[in-house]
């Protein structure tokens, strides 16, 4: 079994470590990092509770090697809120609708929608669904987690956060 | 579970992931998007020795169309496919399919060399490359060839690569003027396999007959299966008289479906009769709709 060092930046903060061949991006968070709050339900790609952001992607940390994160910039749950605390609005808006129950599968909805409201200026309600469809909640049946993504369908800071993403868009 | 120890290795160039390959003996693995693969390792279904990761190789991914071909890199990802505008205008099908490939996560980091080398008999692409007649260049030591997506897919999991031989792309031939393709499945949730899918090209000349015809199964038989007797009797016909149910019937007396926990063969037969018939109206009126008969 090989052992590679990587160098990788998480939640802005750069860390470096030596892991083994095998090991998942998700262990790796949780155990190498102390990033527990990304959590791992089935651990081979189907429930969507491990997504996380790399390099700008909304990805499966269980289906990821550690390995191969060297050199990337990875965002956690961890990384979403501002630093005084004051929720995003992606966390405010499943705050507000009761879009959790026990909250296991919370990190992986919140990864997949701040990824989604980076990627489209202004998602539909349709297009952040469509997105929603690899995560898995065995307690909400839902509704909750839908009337948040109506909300931030809806909300006058979409119409900001729109303003921000232009902005900062680089032309392609 | 978590995955069994093995090596990795994380080339950057073509020549060097093969030598890794080789020198990796029977059970090196090349390690594409991972989104198969991993949750193999993970359930331990696949016990690897050494993995060889394409993702920093250069020169893998891309898209390009060059003399009536488009060629679609190996490690081209799900995402890209989707937006491409090459394939959007000449192998349409393949977007189309991709709506059906897994999810937005799974999507970002999927490749389709992967998934041509995989060889699911229950996955999208390789009825695409089926039913739109493409060709697999694949690279080993010895060199490069192309083989005939006909001969490339041979059981479920199974193809004819050589062992230390990789999927470097995927060509497709133009189809041409008046062409539509479609696709569609039914699965029980958006993202699961599917228990029933088609691939349909076809193409109408300027008096509105059938010049070309293509469809493909996908989680029919073993491996993706051409609906031969169908393609045949479309080809040649008047778009405006095809009866679509008929077609429907007939496409899938070339399947070979199983019954599983998802479903009957039965079940799978007739929706798969269905799936056709409805595919086929599509794109005969998309046709009419355009202008041509
Ligand atoms: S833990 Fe990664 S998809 Fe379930
Ligand atoms: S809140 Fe419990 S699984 Fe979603």
């Amino acid at each position: 079994m090989s052992e590679h060092r990587i160098e990788t930046h998480i939640n802005g903060q750069r860390i470096e470590k030596s892991v083994d061949a095998r090991l998942t991006l998700v262990d790796f968070l949780r155990g190498e990092c102390g990033l527990t709050g990304t959590h791992a339900g089935c651990e081979h790609g189907v429930c969507g509770a491990c997504t996380v952001i790399v390099d700008g992607l909304a990805v499966r940390a269980c289906l990821m090697l550690a390995v191969q994160v060297d050199g990337a910039e990875i965002r956690t749950v961890e990384g979403v809120a501002a630093a005084d605390g004051s929720l995003h609005p992606v966390q405010q808006a499943l705050r507000e609708e009761h879009g959790l129950q026990c909250g296991y599968c919370t990190p992986g909805f919140v990864m997949t929608l701040v990824a989604e409201l980076e990627k489209l200026p202004r998602p539909s309600v349709a297009e952040m669904t469509a997105a929603l469809s690899g995560n898995i909640c065995r307690c909400t049946g839902y509704q909750g987690i839908l009337r948040a993504v109506e909300r931030l369908a809806s909300a006058p800071e979409a119409e900001a956060r729109r303003i921000d993403i232009e902005r900062s868009e680089e032309p392609r | 579970m978590k995955p069994p120890a093995f090596d990795y290795v994380a080339p950057t160039s073509i020549d060097e992931a093969l030598e890794q390959l080789s020198r990796g003996g029977e059970d090196a693995r090349p390690l594409a998007g991972g989104q198969s693969l991993v949750p193999m390792l993970a359930l331990r279904l696949a016990r690897p020795s050494l993995l060889v990761d394409l993702n920093r190789v250069t020169g893998l991914a891309g898209v390009s169309h060059a003399a009536g071909e488009l060629r679609v890199g190996a490690m081209t990802r799900q995402r890209a496919i989707l937006a491409d505008s090459l394939i959007g205008r000449h192998a349409p099908a393949l977007a189309d399919a991709t709506r059906f490939v897994g999810h937005e996560q799974t999507r970002n980091r999927g490749t389709i060399g992967g998934s041509i080398g995989l060889a699911d008999p229950q996955s999208e692409y390789p009825a695409v490359a089926l039913a739109l007649g493409a060709r697999i260049e694949a690279r080993s030591p010895a060199g490069t060839r192309r083989i005939q997506v006909e001969k490339f897919f041979l059981g479920p999991y199974s193809t004819a690569l050589d062992r230390g031989e990789i999927v470097t792309a995927v060509i497709f031939p133009d189809w041409g003027e008046g062409t539509l393709m479609h696709v569609d499945e039914v699965a029980r949730r958006p993202g699961d396999f599917a228990l029933v899918g088609l691939v349909a090209a076809l193409r109408c000349d300027a008096a509105g007959k059938i010049s070309r015809a293509g469809l493909a199964w996908f989680g029919m038989a073993p491996t993706p299966r051409r609906a031969t007797r169908a393609e045949a009797a479309l080809t040649g016909a008047l778009a405006s008289g095809v009866d679509a149910e008929e077609i429907g019937r007939l496409a899938v007396e070339d399947t070979e479906p199983w019954d599983d926990v998802h479903a009957s063969a039965s079940y799978r037969r007739t929706v798969g009769a269905r799936v056709a018939a409805r595919s086929l109206r599509r794109i005969l009126d998309a046709s009419s709709n355009r202008g041509r008969p």
